[in-house]
Formats: C-alpha cells, sequence, structure tokens
C-alpha cells in the first residue's frame, strides 16, 4: 500500500537553515546538507528545500546547497522558493532536485506549469498554494501571503491541475504557526476534489494533527518545520505513532 | 567498475551519487565502447520510452547492451531503463524495446491515482529465496515509485519483486544476469542502499 510522508520542510538563506516560523521569530541557523541527512536517517520520507534568500545574485549558493544534498541525501526532495521559468526549474533539476515547486510566479505566469509538466513532467512539477478565508471564502495569496489575489481557492486548483500541476501543497494561512492543527475540513474538499497527491501544510503542533489530517483529511502527506526542527516532534517517534494509529507508514 | 548510461534521458548523477556512498566506483559514460570494459551496466531513464528507445539505437547503445547481457555482464535498467529491457512498450503508441526479459509494459488503470508516486512496498518472490540480490531486503520494505507505466512480464519465474497499487504489479524483475527495478533505488534510503551495494556484489 501507497505510505502516507511526512515532509520536513527547510528554509535555506544564504545557504543555512533558518529556524523560525515563516519570516517572524528567526531564531537559529543549521547545515541544510546535515539537517536534512539526519531527517533521512530518522525516517523522513521526503524533504523541502525552500530558497527565501532575498537577492538573486546569491541563487548560485543556494544552488550548491541542492547539489551537495542531492550527493549525500537519498530521498526524493522538493525546491522551491524563487522558481521564475522553465529555466530555473532545469537548473535545480539539474542539480539534483527531484520535484520543483511553484507559487507566486504560477499566479503570474500560469503557462509555466504548463511547460514545465511537458518539459519535464508532471510528476516533478508541484503546484504551491497559500491560501487564506476572507468573508467566507477561501483566497489565493502571493508574495508570502501578503497579497490577496482575488482568485478563488477552488478555481486556482482546477486551474493548476488541468495546466499539469503533478501534486498540490496547500498552505492554509489562517492555521500556519499557530500549531492547533491542521484546517482537516479543507483538506479533505481539496483531496477528494483532485486526482494529484495533495500536501497539507501549516498547523502541525502535535502528533495527534499528523494522524487527523492524513485520516480524516485525506492528505496523502503532511509538511512541517519548526516542530522537527525545534526537537518538539521526532520524526521517528512520531512515524511510530502514525503505524499505530493503523496509518500506512514506512519507517526508517 | 560500473557503467552508468548516458543516452541524454535526465540526471544520472543520482545514480551515481548513492553508489559513491556504498563505496561503488561509477562512471557515467555516452560511448557505447565503454561498456566492455565495465563489470557490470547500469541502464538509469525517465522520460518517454519511444524516445529513449530511438536515442539508445541512435548511439548504438541498443545492440552493445544486448552484446554485453548476452556475455553475462551483470546488467541493472532502472524505472524506465527497466522496461526499456522488455520486449514492447504501449505508451503513447507501440514501441519495441531492447528484448532482453519476455513481456510489455502496459499503463495503469482503474480508480487509482497516476502517477503512481510515492513509497511502496515490495512483496518477494520465493524463487529468489537464495539470490543475493535480495540480501537482508525484508519482505514488506519500503521503495520510492514515480511511473505511470508497469511491466508485464511474460514469464512468472522473472518476477523478483510485486507491489500493490490498486493491483498487484511486477515492481521488480530478474532473468539470469539481468535486472529490473520500476521504483528508484537510488532515492529509497536505507532498502535501495541496500539493493545497490546486492548489486554491486553481484557485479564485482
Amino acid at each position: 500500500m501507497l505510505a502516507k510522508r511526512i515532509i520536513p520542510c527547510l528554509d535555506v538563506r544564504d545557504g543555512r537553515v533558518v529556524k523560525g516560523t515563516k519570516f517572524k521569530n528567526i531564531k537559529d541557523v543549521d547545515d541544510p546538507v546535515a539537517l536534512g541527512k539526519k531527517y533521512s536517517e530518522l525516517g523522513a520520507d521526503e524533504l523541502v528545500f525552500y530558497d527565501i534568500t532575498a537577492s538573486h545574485e546569491k541563487r548560485n549558493i543556494f544552488l550548491d546547497v541542492v547539489e551537495k544534498v542531492g550527493e549525500e541525501v537519498h530521498i526524493p526532495f522538493t525546491v522551491g522558493g524563487g522558481i521564475r521559468s522553465v529555466e530555473d526549474f532545469r537548473s535545480v533539476l539539474n542539480a539534483g532536485a527531484d520535484k520543483v515547486s511553484v507559487n507566486s510566479a504560477a499566479v503570474s505566469d500560469p503557462q509555466l506549469i504548463n511547460e514545465a509538466a511537458e518539459r519535464f513532467g508532471s510528476q516533478c512539477a508541484v503546484l504551491s498554494i497559500d491560501v487564506k478565508k476572507e468573508d467566507g471564502d477561501w483566497f489565493v495569496f502571493v508574495k508570502g501571503g501578503r497579497e490577496n489575489t482575488g482568485m478563488k481557492l477552488w478555481d486556482w486548483i482546477d486551474e493548476g491541475v488541468a495546466r499539469g500541476a503533478g501534486e498540490i501543497v496547500l498552505n492554509v494561512m489562517d492555521t500556519d504557526g499557530v500549531k492547533e492543527g491542521y484546517d482537516v475540513n479543507l483538506m479533505s474538499q481539496v483531496a477528494e476534489r483532485v486526482r494529484v497527491p495533495v500536501v497539507a501544510s501549516g498547523g502541525a503542533g502535535k502528533k495527534e494533527h499528523f494522524s487527523k489530517v492524513l485520516k480524516e483529511g485525506k492528505a496523502d502527506a503532511a509538511l512541517a518545520a519548526s516542530v522537527f526542527h525545534f526537537g518538539e516532534i521526532e520524526i521517528n517517534e512520531l512515524k511510530t505513532y502514525l503505524k499505530k494509529e493503523k496509518l500506512p507508514i514506512r519507517l526508517g | 567498475m560500473i557503467a552508468i548510461i548516458d543516452y541524454g534521458a535526465g540526471n544520472l548523477k543520482n545514480v551515481q551519487h548513492a553508489l559513491k556512498t556504498i563505496g561503488i566506483s561509477s562512471r557515467i559514460t555516452d560511448q557505447p565502447s565503454d561498456l566492455e570494459k565495465a563489470d557490470g551496466v547500469i541502464l538509469p531513464g525517465v522520460g518517454a520510452y519511444g524516445e529513449a528507445m530511438k536515442r539508445l539505437s541512435e548511439t548504438g547503445f541498443d545492440l552493445e547492451i544486448i552484446r554485453q547481457a548476452e556475455k553475462r555482464k551483470p546488467l541493472l535498467g532502472i524505472c524506465l531503463g527497466m522496461q526499456l529491457l522488455f520486449e514492447k512498450s504501449y505508451e503513447y503508441g507501440e514501441h519495441e524495446g531492447l528484448g532482453l526479459i519476455p513481456g510489455e509494459i502496459v499503463p495503469f488503470e482503474g480508480a487509482v491515482k497516476v502517477p503512481h508516486m510515492g513509497w511502496n512496498q515490495i512483496e518477494l518472490n520465493k524463487r529468489f529465496d537464495d539470490d543475493s540480490i535480495i540480501n537482508r531486503i525484508d519482505e514488506g520494505d519500503y521503495v520510492y515509485f514515480v511511473h505511470s507505466f508497469y511491466a508485464k512480464p511474460t514469464n512468472d519465474q522473472d518476477i523478483l519483486f510485486t507491489t500493490n497499487y490498486g493491483e498487484k504489479f511486477t515492481s521488480a524483475v530478474k532473468r539470469n544476469n539481468v535486472i529490473g527495478m520500476q521504483f528508484h533505488p537510488e532515492k529509497s534510503a536505507k532498502t535501495g542502499m541496500q539493493l545497490l551495494r546486492n548489486f554491486g556484489g553481484i557485479v564485482s
């Protein structure tokens, strides 16, 4: 049976992992390769490396990180942040990434999803969506959640999948960083709507939250950052717990 | 030394990195003549079947792979590379493969999500209980898959592993010195590294 995946997300700035919640409370730094390796050994099923480097000139530092991760970590990993063109897709895939996630760039140029899917295959074109509820409707946000696109979530999901996105990462901004659980209800609606895998993001605080979003939320995978980075939840213990909860889980 | 065949199909470095981690030397090559000197051959691959076969035949790799396989040199096909070992594929039309293993490549049908992507379990064919390719590999181990088509071998005795995804399909094959893995051992953490180590053991 296909396993449910646990995915730690590592934000990388100037070649170092930044531990914090989004752009606030940045507390500590770590080596991305060492941390990725550690998570892989603890049983992480995939990794996400997100480039939050502010300046475009430092892009090469990030590509070096991707290259080193590919050399030393032997599980699949996704790269995101700053991906704007098919050329950007190519450069991170050549550096060793298995998948590439796009967010804002896909909103301003949806054709990018088609081109990437045609060129490299749907399996590596991941559509990451920041979503927030306003006036009772779910809207797509960009620019790190600062800008409402005015686009409704359901329209964007349908369009993204139709254009060839092979996976959806849904980051719910209302629950992100609050550590009170994923939005299980929204996640199950998305999972039932599309035929591609759905990755839940935003809200993990306890082991039970993972179990809930993978069971009731019907998510294929759960992504989290700070609970892993600060050692609040150890990946191996989490996966043992989820297996006991009768979820299909790979123990590392 | 293991030769990793470069015929323009995707990223081959991941395979080489994985081999390096477990201390096996390899060389990526786009020259068919290099296969003769190698102790073992890996045929990787992502992309479309027809295009891959076209490139193998344009470069002359097709005949050289067949020649080396017939000389009993260990050969490992990974993902699309496994599918190319078969006689025929129905991926966007009908394409002839290398024909080293009898059988054909067909698409997933039914209620499952396609591509089959993620970690799934392997079941071992008892016929290979004493084969060194399954050293320290257990029933139910997880490996990483990304594919939309799968192999249907003509002979059950060529089936090394099966996996359940809506239906039971062949996830690895072995016919004498020719081995195929539908999943990506180079991305399959400990289990994948062990399988590559076992292949390395057959090579040396």
